[in-house]
Parts: structure tokens; C-alpha cells; sequence
């Protein structure tokens, strides 16, 4: 996994609340083999103006002028800024997999559906929980100036470049030191690997029909 | 030292490490997998150029895209006519090509669901821990096994590295005592445990199953039993190891032999709750008052005897309860009160991880034999659990018993189970189905699934309706 430390970014508000997974990415795109090459698909639905199929060469579609990731201003968007229960539905790690895709490491919103929220983490992607107030402030920062950026330093815990100054914010420790060092669930364990083969040391001889000679 | 239960030492067994935060590191003997929720795990080792860590763990098998018509498999992987099936079924064999993991190909004779494969391989064994990208896995738990379903991030995770993060459950023990009746079948039991505990009963606790009527039972009805735990909202169901146990493993492909074998044997019997082990949560029953179950509803606690009527809304002083049963009503087009027996059918579903073992296929075929499937269903289809159950059945002559009954006799995978490939239910369509699901649009968008036994399901695709197996034929 991509260790997140510090990102600065253009900043795109989808302002609107309970934003599902099927909006993020629609379900026949799940039966890719893959956990790349959601990107063209993410926000299927909203972005494009018909409906999208698997192995379609997206580029070509004809793509909704208005909805926000389209918009000439917010092209290269790495940060997303939305509104409450962002990632409810379905526990499909696509949506994380599509955000990563598309090039967008950090979502801002006043809170988080439970299973996308973990499945973040898993992937590299930090989601912000901020106070209502807070994130009203940034939705107008983004329509104040074209090509407004953000800088998120996960290691201090702020968000800088809001005209309000500025704002703290706080991730659970564990997940805090997997993301800024890399780490994902497996990275982690790796780093007991001497206790895993210990372990398996000990458990050849106790259990020897467990493994191959 | 303090008394455990079986999970307990299952557990104690595994436990590389526990971290502060209580969570704990737990080692993996067995990972199976299919090819659904692989693709994208395998795909990640390769992202992070990380290789599995103990390959011999690792076994895999194509089981629930893969067509069961006998022209569509013997043209092997070409033939799947449904193209994104044909990709997962493709993928997983190069992943496990590439990365050197033993599969049983679609064509090959061990190919089968994977729960059926594992124990009949002795791929999965007493005192393992066994883990699949499936919820069915709890399946292995018959063997005295801690076996239990992942997702697609823990698969790559055990693949990279035989572990897994885990916070430990409670314990609950299910204690069936006495003796079951003529004609009632293991998965009539594990159907009247959910109806007792309710699917959310068994949230939070591992299950082991214990008492008279699971020690009198056969390795194929325990692992029905523990099939199900996951309807019962455990992860994990386990039976204790016997000689029941010792005798199924002994002599199978993948099992110990010689002097690993003695030893493994030793070992074993220590595989059973202590006798004043604690339970946090103890459920009783009595074999004796099982009766032969059938589901009327969307979820597989929406169960009764064969003989009962369907609930009536009306009766329920709970509000929630009562639009439950409404919803649920509505759906399955029945009517309050309505008779089990009058529910009607258009196809028979004999098959699925649950029921397609040759114990299965036995009872199935001996209510059948000598008769004609009811002239208004559509299809009544039996599916093998495995390659090798088929040969079996095929060598015992059971599939002309079913073809000449009217039947259909199929290539092993999941089939209409899932409906991931092309056998599914219509819109509307009422079938009984030995599999463990019954939730909307499970075996088909708008099909009206009822979970029963073998033998139920064999007698009710004769009538064209349910009836009590244990009357059938007198
Ligand atoms: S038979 Fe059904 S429940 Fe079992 S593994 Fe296949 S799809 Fe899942």
C-alpha cells in the first residue's frame, strides 16, 4: 500500500448527502477480475450521459458537462469533499479500488459509512470526519477561487489552505501509523514475520502432518 | 490447567501473537480457494510483488461459475457460454499456475464446490484452522476443524502471509439430545436449530454442536449442520472429533499416513470440549421432536414442520414480526394460513455445499426410485457436489434412478444456488431446494426459494408439492 503522509491537491465539493457505493461505482463494473482500471467508471452514472458498460472505451462517451468532476476547474482533483454517510450500501472494496483509480487519496466529510470507511484504510485512502461547520467553510473556499487547493499532513493531524486557517483533525493511532508508514493489514503482519515462523517452527514439530516434509 | 471448550483450543492452538488492542494474530492451515473472490487478492500480491508465504497451504477449485451441462463441460473452459463467468474460471487457473497453487481444473474429476472437495480430499482436517472467500466455510467445522469465511482482502492477506487478524468469539454450544425420528435428516435439524435461535442467534459466538444426536451422526450430516451456522449467524460451527471423525479422514488423498498418521491420530483425541467446560451461551433441544422441516419465508429462520400452516400476520402481536411475515408472504405469493403442503412447485433443486454429498444423493434417489417427477414442474435438477461424488453415484447407478424418475442429472459447481451461471429460477417460481438460502432473488430474480432435505425435496419433485417424506410412498 501508498504510505499517505502529506498531499496537496486540487479540491472538488460533490455536494450532496448518502452518497452509495453503487454511485461510486455501478455493479456491472464489478465483475472485473482486477482492483485496478475502475478510474474511467467512478461515478458512473453522474458523470456520463449513457449508460456505461464494461470494456467500453469510456473516452469516448458523452460525459455529463455538469456534474463536479467534469467541471475545467476541478480537473486533476485529488481531494473529494462531500456530505454526510459518504459510502453507504454494499461492502464492495470497488469503491475505495475506483477513487484510488481515478487519483483521489483523500475524501473530507462530516462522516462515513462503518465498512467503507474501513475499506479505506485497507487501500490508502484517508477519509476526514470534520464538524458540519467545517466543512461548509470548505465548500465555499472551493467556489470562491478556481483551482483551489488543499494540503492534508496526516503526521500533524491539519488541513491548511482554507481561508478560515487552518483545521485539526484526528485518525485513530493504528490506523494513523499503518497509513502514514504503508502499512496495510498485510504490511503489518509482515512485520511479525519472525513470530510467524516461530510459530511454525514450533507447530512442525508439535503437528508434523501438517507440512510437507 | 483451567477447562476449555473445543474452540478454546482450537484458538490456543493458532495464536501467533496478541497485540495490546486484544486483536490476535491466528495461523492458517488451509485456504481454499474459488475463483469469484480470488481474482482481485491474487492480483494484489502481484501489485506489491509479494509471494504466497507456504504454497502447500493454498488449494483451489472453480465451483460457482461454472456450467453444469454436460455440452457446455466437455468442451472444458471454451464451452462456459457466458462470458464473464468464462473470465473468473480462466483467471483462476493462471493465478494459480503463476503463482505454482494446486487446483482441480474444471475438467478435472476432483473439481467440485469447494466445501464438498476439502473433506473429501482430507485437504481439510481435525484440529486445522481452514479459511475460503465463501461464508460457507464453517462447513469444515464437522471435521473438529476452526474453519470459517473471509473477505477478498483477507484472502490476500493469509496468502501473503498463513495469518490472519482476528478477535476471538464467545462460545456457544448447541446440545441436540435423544434420538431423531424415522425419516428426519440432518439438515431437518440444523433448519429446526435456526428456527429456535433465530439468523442472528448465533452472532458473535463460534457454535459447536454437541450431544447424542450430532455424536450419532454421519461426517456428511455434521458437515450439513455446521454448513449452516453461518444462517445462524455464526461464523464458525464445529463438531467435536470421534471415532466417527478418525474413520471418515483415514486413508483419503491428502490425509497423513505412516508415522504422521499415528501421531496426528494421538493428537486428536484431545479435540473436544473439556467436560466442565464453560459456554457463554448453552441452546438444548430434542431430537425427538424434530419433524421434517421446510422454509415458507425469505430467510432461513422462516421455517416449520411439513405439516404446519404458514403464519398468519394477523396472529403476531409484534408489529415488526407481523410486516415481517407480510413482507415475507407477499414475496413468496402465499397466503396466511395456508397449508406447507399446498405450496406447489415448478422446479427441484437437489444439490449445493449443503446437500450433494453421496449420502445426499442416496436419499434422494431412494424416494424417487420407481416413480415420475409431478408433470407440472419445469425442471427438477441434481446437481453432484463433486466429480467424485458423481463417479460414485454414477457407479451405485443412482443417476439412471433420477433420469429415469424424470430428473436431470448435472456436472458438479454451485448451480442454482447462486444462479451465478445459467440455472435459475424464473420470476415468481416456487422451488424446493436442498441449499441454505432463501433470501429474495437468491436462485433468481423474483424466485421463491424453501429449504428442505434430499428426501423432501426428492418427494415433493414427485408430488408437484410438499409433502411429509416420512408418509410418502406408504
Ligand atoms: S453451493 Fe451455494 S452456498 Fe455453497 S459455496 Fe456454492 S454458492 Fe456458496
Amino acid at each position: 500500500m501508498q504510505a499517505f503522509t502529506q498531499l496537496t491537491g486540487i479540491t472538488a465539493p460533490l455536494d450532496r448527502a448518502n452518497v452509495d457505493t453503487d454511485m461510486i461505482i455501478p455493479k456491472q463494473f464489478l465483475k472485473s477480475i482486477k482492483r485496478s482500471g475502475f478510474g474511467p467508471n467512478l461515478f458512473d452514472e453522474l458523470r456520463y450521459l449513457d449508460e456505461g458498460q464494461p470494456d467500453q472505451d469510456s473516452s469516448k462517451r458523452p460525459i455529463n458537462p455538469n456534474f463536479v468532476l467534469n467541471l475545467p476547474r476541478y480537473k486533476g482533483a485529488k481531494i473529494l469533499l462531500a456530505r454526510d454517510n459518504f459510502g453507504c450500501g454494499s461492502s464492495r472494496e470497488h469503491a475505495p479500488w475506483a477513487l484510488l483509480d481515478f487519483g483521489i487519496s483523500c475524501i473530507i466529510a462530516p462522516s462515513f459509512a462503518d465498512i467503507f470507511y474501513n475499506n479505506c484504510f485497507k487501500n490508502g485512502v484517508l477519509p476526514i470526519t470534520l464538524l458540519n461547520e467545517q466543512i461548509d467553510q470548505l465548500f465555499s473556499d472551493t467556489q470562491a477561487k478556481p483551482g483551489f487547493e488543499l494540503t492534508v499532513d496526516l503526521k500533524d493531524g491539519v488541513i491548511s489552505g482554507s481561508s478560515a486557517g487552518d483545521i485539526a483533525f484526528s485518525i485513530d493511532s493504528f490506523r494513523r501509523h499503518c497509513l502514514l508508514n504503508g502499512l496495510d493489514d498485510i504490511g503489518l503482519t509482515l512485520e511479525q514475520t519472525s513470530n510467524i515462523q516461530r510459530y511454525e517452527q514450533k507447530r512442525r514439530q508439535q503437528a508434523p502432518w501438517l507440512f510437507a516434509d | 490447567m483451567a477447562s476449555k471448550t473445543l474452540y478454546d483450543k482450537l484458538w490456543d492452538a493458532h495464536l501467533v501473537k496478541q497485540q495490546d488492542d486484544g486483536s490476535c494474530l491466528i495461523y492458517i492451515d488451509r485456504h481454499l480457494l474459488h475463483e469469484v473472490t480470488s481474482p482481485q487478492a491474487f492480483e494484489g500480491l502481484r501489485i506489491a510483488g509479494r509471494k504466497p508465504w507456504r504454497i502447500d497451504t493454498n488449494l483451489a477449485t472453480p465451483d460457482h461459475n461454472v456450467p453444469t451441462t454436460f455440452n457446455e463441460r466437455a468442451i472444458g473452459v471454451d464451452g462456459i457460454e457466458d462470458p464473464v463467468s468464462k473470465i473468473q474460471v480462466v483467471t483462476l487457473g493462471d493465478n494459480c499456475d503463476e503463482f505454482g497453487i494446486t487446483e482441480f481444473k474444471m475438467q478435472d474429476e476432483r473439481q467440485g464446490i469447494v466445501h464438498v472437495v476439502g473433506p473429501e480430499q482430507g485437504a481439510t482436517l481435525p484440529g486445522m484452522t481452514v479459511v475460503c472467500g465463501d461464508s460457507h466455510t464453517a462447513t469444515h467445522g464437522a471435521m473438529g476443524a476452526l474453519a470459517h469465511g473471509i473477505g477478498t482482502s483477507e484472502v490476500e492477506h493469509v496468502l501473503a502471509t498463513q495469518c490472519l487478524i482476528q478477535k476471538k468469539s464467545q462460545n456457544m454450544l448447541v446440545r441436540v439430545d435423544g434420538d431423531l425420528g424415522e425419516g428426519i435428516t440432518s439438515k431437518d435439524v440444523v433448519l429446526a436449530i435456526i428456527g429456535v435461535i433465530g439468523t442472528a442467534g448465533g452472532t458473535g459466538y463460534a457454535i459447536e454442536f454437541g450431544g447424542k444426536v450430532f455424536e450419532d451422526m454421519t461426517m456428511e450430516g455434521r458437515m450439513t449442520v455446521c454448513n449452516m451456522a453461518i444462517e445462524a449467524g455464526a461464523r464458525v460451527g464445529m463438531v467435536a472429533v470421534d471415532q466417527t471423525t478418525i474413520d471418515y479422514v483415514e486413508g483419503r488423498p491428502f490425509s497423513p499416513k505412516g508415522e504422521k498418521w499415528d501421531l496426528a491420530v494421538v493428537a486428536w483425541q484431545d479435540l473436544h470440549s473439556d467436560a466442565d467446560a464453560e459456554f457463554d451461551h448453552v441452546v438444548v433441544l430434542d431430537g425427538a421432536t424434530i419433524a421434517p422441516q421446510v422454509t415458507w419465508g425469505t430467510s432461513p429462520e422462516m421455517v416449520l414442520p411439513v405439516f404446519a400452516n404458514v403464519p398468519n400476520p394477523a396472529k403476531e402481536k409484534d408489529d415488526i414480526k407481523a410486516s415481517g411475515i407480510t413482507r415475507a408472504l407477499e414475496y413468496m405469493g402465499l397466503v396466511a394460513d395456508q397449508a406447507i403442503t399446498d405450496i406447489h412447485l415448478d422446479r427441484v433443486f437437489i444439490g449445493s455445499c449443503t446437500n450433494s454429498r453421496i449420502e445426499d444423493l442416496r436419499a434422494a434417489a431412494a424416494v424417487v426410485e420407481g416413480h415420475q417427477v409431478a408433470k407440472t414442474l419445469k425442471q427438477a435438477l441434481v446437481v453432484p457436489g463433486s466429480g467424485l461424488v458423481k463417479a460414485q453415484a454414477e457407479a451405485e447407478g443412482l443417476h439412471t434412478i433420477f433420469t429415469d424418475a424424470g430428473l436431470e442429472w448435472r456436472e458438479p459447481g454451485c448451480s442454482m444456488c447462486l444462479a451465478m451461471n445459467a440455472d435459475k429460477l424464473g420470476a415468481g417460481e416456487h422451488c424446493a431446494s436442498t441449499s441454505n438460502r432463501n433470501f429474495e432473488g437468491r436462485q433468481g430474480f423474483g424466485g421463491r426459494t424453501h429449504l428442505v432435505s434430499p428426501a423432501m425435496a426428492a418427494a415433493a419433485a414427485i408430488a408437484g408439492h410438499f409433502v411429509d417424506v416420512r408418509t410418502f410412498n406408504l
